[in-house]
């Protein structure tokens, strides 16, 4: 079964003057469908205003579509009925580390989650040791958030969310506030949660070199789906990529580089490793 | 400046008096404050120090870092004692023109100066001992009887203890928009206090504007986490009384009952 169904997605930030006409329509999403499949990890590129973010909260049940309608887990975001379990099962991380943190400690912030959906005090504290083991930061469990770096406070917001054991995790641009280093640690912290937790994956970015290991990727330009596929093929169409104002892994565009210039290097090449790989071959074949 | 403000802070130590249930804290404050006012003899109020005093010494916080509050309310204290020093009529110990001071204005002033002091002492010393998710679960549960005449009580608790988190946040965040702002030629500290007021507009509007912003991001962030209201919740550190938080009630009901008898016996003899 798929985790998240999109079906004719279409949602319109409708702009009002003061006596309730309409002023402007902004076609933030036209037409978008997507599936995923339950233990993948799918990530969305695309640059600003392209309707990742607000495609994201719809997900979330955070907004309403216009048209068409979203399923999570084989429930209707559209039924209010629905809501609470939809929260529950598809956890949001948000881009803003401290304006997502509620407490004033690191182990009650991760205990918000599961105390909302009313789980017994001791299974509260289980779950919130797990969770915080699962994204590296037990030992900082009886600390402020305040003192914490960027990358640590959005681990416990990662933590917080599995601490209510989604099957789904989106996060909304978890890197997009931090320093090379922080966005490593949080971007290994989904991986690792993807490969031994099973937690299925959306991560919603425009940062290219996170996206490589991805099992799918969607492109989003103007509210539209142009591109998907695995990131090898997306990678391989630089010129494409481009046209969306989107950047590719810099060891992906020399090797394209290269290979306009002549040499005979494979497409779509995603690490520096494969890149040197495929240069000894060329040198050996010569 | 903000720094010096030692009232509201947490002192972080491991104390009978750290582990006792904020509930008993928070009615233990209120019941000293009481009794602090039910004085003006020196028996009374030699009651009320050595009460203070030792609950001063299990809290194991250093005396002078309880003190350094008192630096903030000096004012207002000085400010008492001069006003009931002067303007109190009775027996007329010393005159000086229209300044004089009577043997009841000395009396009420000192008592005034001795009851502010211990009020902030006392006061104080609840919150270096108690931290402010503690005091909030504290007042929650306590005024949970309120939610009968359509209180809030839940939301108002879990208003307040997220702007305690965000005090910090929002200090740091001020700090920025003076830099930049300082950087761009803005002068903050030159002038009289009209032209120091003024100049502090363009800082507060940035500073409202982002708070509204991190207010939106924060809501979604709950809603995404499934709050809604205080029905259903359950707690992670639920409050419950100890063996030793019924003895610390038995202590101070065994305390006030002590200071309304002194009382009572006071007014007879």
């Amino acid at each position: 079964m798929e985790m998240i169904k999109v079906k004719d997605l279409t949602f319109e930030y409708i702009r009002r003057d003061e006596d309730g006409n309409v002023e402007s329509i902004n076609t933030a999403i036209d037409n978008v469908n997507i599936k995923v499949s339950k233990g993948d990890f799918i990530a969305i590129l695309g640059a600003n205003g392209s309707g990742k973010s607000t495609l994201a909260k719809h997900i979330n049940a955070l907004l309403y579509p216009t048209k068409g309608s979203v399923w999570v887990n084989g429930l209707n975001t559209q039924e209010e009925k629905n809501l609470w379990d939809i929260r529950q099962s598809a956890g949001m991380v948000f881009q803003n580390p401290d304006n997502q943190i509620i407490a004033a400690v690191v182990e009650e912030d991760v205990g918000f989650g599961p105390e909302n959906i009313g789980i017994p005090t001791n299974e509260i504290w289980e779950r919130v040791e797990k969770s915080l083991k699962a994204v590296g930061m037990l030992e900082y469990r009886s600390h402020s958030p305040n003192k914490l770096s960027g990358g640590q406070k959005q681990r416990v917001a990662i933590a917080g969310i599995m601490a209510m054991k989604p099957e789904c995790i989106i996060l909304d641009e978890p890197t997009a506030m931090l320093d090379p280093d922080g966005r490593k640690e949080v971007i290994s912290t989904i991986r690792e949660l993807n490969k031994k937790e099973k937690v299925t994956i959306l991560l919603i970015t425009h940062h290219m070199d996170e996206v490589t290991s991805a099992d799918k990727v969607i492109v989003m330009n103007q509210g539209k789906v142009v591109m998907q596929g695995k990131p090898r093929e997306i990678f391989s169409k630089v010129d494409e990529i481009k046209s969306y104002r989107l950047d590719v892994p810099q060891v992906t565009e020399l090797a394209f580089e290269l290979k306009k210039a002549g040499l005979d290097l494979p497409e779509g090449v995603l690490t520096v490793e494969e890149l040197v790989e495929a240069i000894k071959q060329l040198k050996k074949s010569k | 400046m903000i720094r010096d403000i030692t009232i509201g802070q947490y002192y972080p130590a491991n104390s009978i008096l750290h582990r006792t249930d904020p509930r008993v804290k928070l009615v233990g404050t209120l019941m000293f404050i009481v009794s602090l006012f039910l004085f003006d003899t020196f028996y009374g109020y030699l009651m009320v120090t050595l009460f203070l005093a030792s609950v001063i010494k299990m809290s194991k916080v250093p005396f002078r870092f309880i003190v350094r509050g008192l630096k903030a309310v000096i004012v207002l204290l000085l400010f008492t004692v001069t006003f009931n020093l002067f303007l109190t009529q009775g027996e007329i110990l010393w005159q000086w023109g229209f300044l004089k001071i009577t043997y009841e204005g000395l009396r009420l002033a000192g008592f005034m100066a001795i009851r502010l002091t211990f009020l902030i002492l006392g006061s104080s010393l609840m919150t270096f001992t108690t931290t402010p998710n503690q005091l909030t679960d504290g007042l929650e549960k306590l005024l949970r009887p309120l939610n009968h005449i359509k209180v809030p009580v839940h939301e108002i608790a879990m208003m307040m203890s997220i702007a305690l988190r965000f005090i910090p946040i929002l200090l740091e965040e001020t700090d920025k928009i003076m830099k930049a702002q300082m950087a761009r030629g803005a002068d903050f500290e030159s002038g009289g206090i009209l032209k120091r007021a003024k100049s502090l507009i363009p800082l507060l509007v940035p500073l409202f504007v982002s708070a509204f912003r991190r207010a939106n991001d924060l809501a979604m962030a709950m809603e995404a986490r499934c709050y809604r209201g205080g029905n259903g919740r359950t707690k992670m550190k639920p409050l419950k009384y100890s063996k030793n938080d019924y003895l610390a009630y038995t202590v101070l009901f065994l305390y006030i009952a002590l200071v309304i008898t002194i009382r009572i016996l006071e007014n007879h003899f």
